[in-house]
C-alpha cells in the first residue's frame, strides 16, 4: 500500500455504518482494496448481506470521504463479491464498537459454517451473563438476531455470525 | 451457447427469489405471531438481494438489460421461476412448508455453484449460502417444532400443506435443454442431481417428524421454467409492477 492509500484508509475510518453508527467500515470489513495513482482512487467494497440497504449510501460516502482529500481528483468506489464478507473480517476494535452499540458481538466462525448453537451461545451485552435464549434468528435489520437475557431480564439484540 | 444456458440459469435463480421474496413480504404487518412477521419480512428484503444479485450478474457479464427492467418490465411468459413461488399464500402453513422445500433447494443450488467454472456466480454463491443458512434454520426449527406438536390440527393442516405442494416443489428441478452442456463446462452440476441431494437433505428433517414424505415419484408440475407461467405469476407481476408502468421511465 503506497503512502497516498494509507491516506485513504485513514480517511475511511470516519465513515460509520449508518445501522451502526459505532462502527466504522474500514472496521466492519467491508474495504477490501484500495487503490490510488495520479489523483484517481479505486476503491473496492464488499456488503456485509446481498440486500443490505445501506450499500448505497455508504458507496456515497466513502467516494466523498476519499474524495475530500487533496491529492484524490475522482475517487470510483466498485462493489464485488471476489473477496466473500464474513463476520471475521470485523476487527477487534470493531467488535468493541459493536459493543458500544449494545449489540452482541458474533461468535468467530474460523471458516466453519454458523449452526444454531453457535448462534443461541451469546452473552448478553448488557451484563455480560450467558444465560440468555435466541428468540428469533431475524431481527430489525438483516445483520442482527434477538435474544433474550435471564439476567438482566432484557432483550437485546446480536450481529450474526455468518 | 454457453452463454444462454448461463442466462437461463441465472434467469430461473433470479426470478424463483424475486417471486418468493414478494411472497413473503405479504407477511410484513400481518403475521401469525410478531417473530414470524419479523422473519418472513426479512426472508423477503434477502430474497429480493439475491434476484438482484443474480440479475446484476446478467446485466454487467451477459449484456441483459438493467435490473429494474428485468424485474419490472416483463410479461410472465418471460419470466422462469417455478410454480412452486407464485402460488398465493392462503395460510401461513402453505408459506411455512413452501419456504421449508424451497430453501433447502436453494441453499444447496448455491452450494454446488461455489465450484462453478463461471466466477461472478461462484463468488455469489460462497456470499448466498451464508445467508441462506438462516432461511433453512428457521424453516426447520418451526417444521420439526409443528411436525411433532402435540396437536392434531397442526400436524394435519402442515401434512395437507405437503401434500398439496409437494408435486410443485419437483418443478424446481424441471431440466433444461442446457443441462448436459452446463455439466460439460463445469458451470453447475444440473438440475438431478440437485433434487436427489434435496430429497436426501429434507428428508433428514422430516423423519425427525410425524410426518409422512409424499413419493418421489409424483408426477411434477413443470412448465415454469419453459415460458408456462404459473396462473397466479400474471397477475402478481401487474400489481409488483403497478408503480413502475405508471410511467417505465421515471427516475427515483
Amino acid at each position: 500500500m503506497n503512502p497516498q492509500e494509507n491516506d485513504i484508509l485513514t480517511a475511511l475510518y470516519a465513515v460509520k455504518d449508518p445501522e451502526i453508527p459505532t462502527i466504522s467500515v474500514v472496521d466492519l470489513g467491508i474495504i477490501t482494496n484500495i487503490h490510488c495513482e495520479n489523483g484517481m482512487a479505486q476503491i473496492t467494497m464488499t456488503p456485509t448481506f446481498t440486500a443490505c440497504p445501506a450499500i448505497k449510501i455508504l458507496q456515497e460516502e466513502v467516494k466523498n470521504a476519499a474524495e475530500a482529500l487533496d491529492f484524490v481528483e475522482q475517487a470510483s468506489v466498485m462493489i464485488d463479491y471476489s473477496t466473500p464478507w464474513t463476520s471475521d473480517r470485523i476487527t477487534d476494535i470493531g467488535r468493541e464498537q459493536i459493543k458500544a452499540h449494545g449489540l452482541a458481538t458474533p461468535a468467530r466462525l474460523n471458516g466453519k459454517e454458523a449452526d444454531i448453537d453457535t448462534i443461541a451461545n451469546t452473552n448478553c451485552p448488557h451484563c455480560g451473563s450467558a444465560e440468555t435464549s435466541l428468540n428469533i434468528l431475524f431481527g430489525p435489520t438483516l445483520c442482527r438476531s434477538m435474544h433474550y437475557c435471564y439476567h438482566c431480564k432484557q432483550a437485546f439484540e446480536a450481529f450474526k455470525p455468518i | 451457447m454457453t452463454q444462454t444456458a448461463i442466462k437461463d440459469l441465472l434467469y430461473k435463480m433470479g426470478d424463483d427469489a424475486l417471486i418468493l421474496g414478494h411472497r413473503n413480504s405479504e407477511w410484513t404487518g400481518i403475521g401469525p405471531t410478531l417473530e414470524e412477521d419479523i422473519a418472513f419480512s426479512s426472508m423477503a428484503q434477502d430474497k429480493l438481494g439475491h434476484a438482484l444479485a443474480c440479475y446484476t450478474i446478467l446485466h454487467e457479464h451477459l449484456g441483459e438489460p438493467n435490473p429494474d427492467t428485468i424485474t419490472f418490465g416483463r410479461t410472465a411468459q418471460d419470466f422462469r421461476c417455478s410454480h412452486l413461488v407464485a402460488i398465493p399464500t392462503t395460510d401461513y402453513e402453505i408459506a411455512l412448508v413452501r419456504h421449508f422445500l424451497y430453501d433447502h433447494a436453494e441453499i444447496l443450488r448455491y452450494q454446488l455453484l461455489q465450484q462453478s467454472t463461471f466466477r461472478p456466480l461462484a463468488q455469489l454463491a460462497t456470499k448466498i449460502k451464508g445467508e441462506l443458512k438462516y432461511h433453512v434454520l428457521h424453516a426447520d426449527t418451526w417444521i420439526k417444532q409443528l411436525g411433532n406438536a402435540n396437536d392434531e390440527t397442526a400436524q394435519m393442516r402442515l401434512q395437507t400443506a405437503l401434500n398439496e405442494l409437494w408435486a410443485y416443489a419437483l418443478g424446481i428441478f424441471e431440466p433444461s435443454e442446457h443441462e448436459a452442456l452446463l455439466q460439460t463446462e463445469g458451470v453447475f452440476v444440473g438440475e438431478a442431481k440437485l433434487q436427489d441431494s434435496w430429497y436426501e437433505s429434507i428428508k433428514h428433517i422430516l423423519t425427525q417428524t410425524n410426518l409422512q414424505i409424499p413419493s418421489i415419484e409424483t408426477t411434477p408440475i413443470y412448465g415454469g421454467r419453459k415460458a408456462y407461467p404459473s396462473e397466479h405469476l400474471a397477475p402478481l407481476l401487474q400489481e409488483m409492477a403497478s408503480v413502475y408502468q405508471l410511467d417505465p421511465t421515471a427516475e427515483w
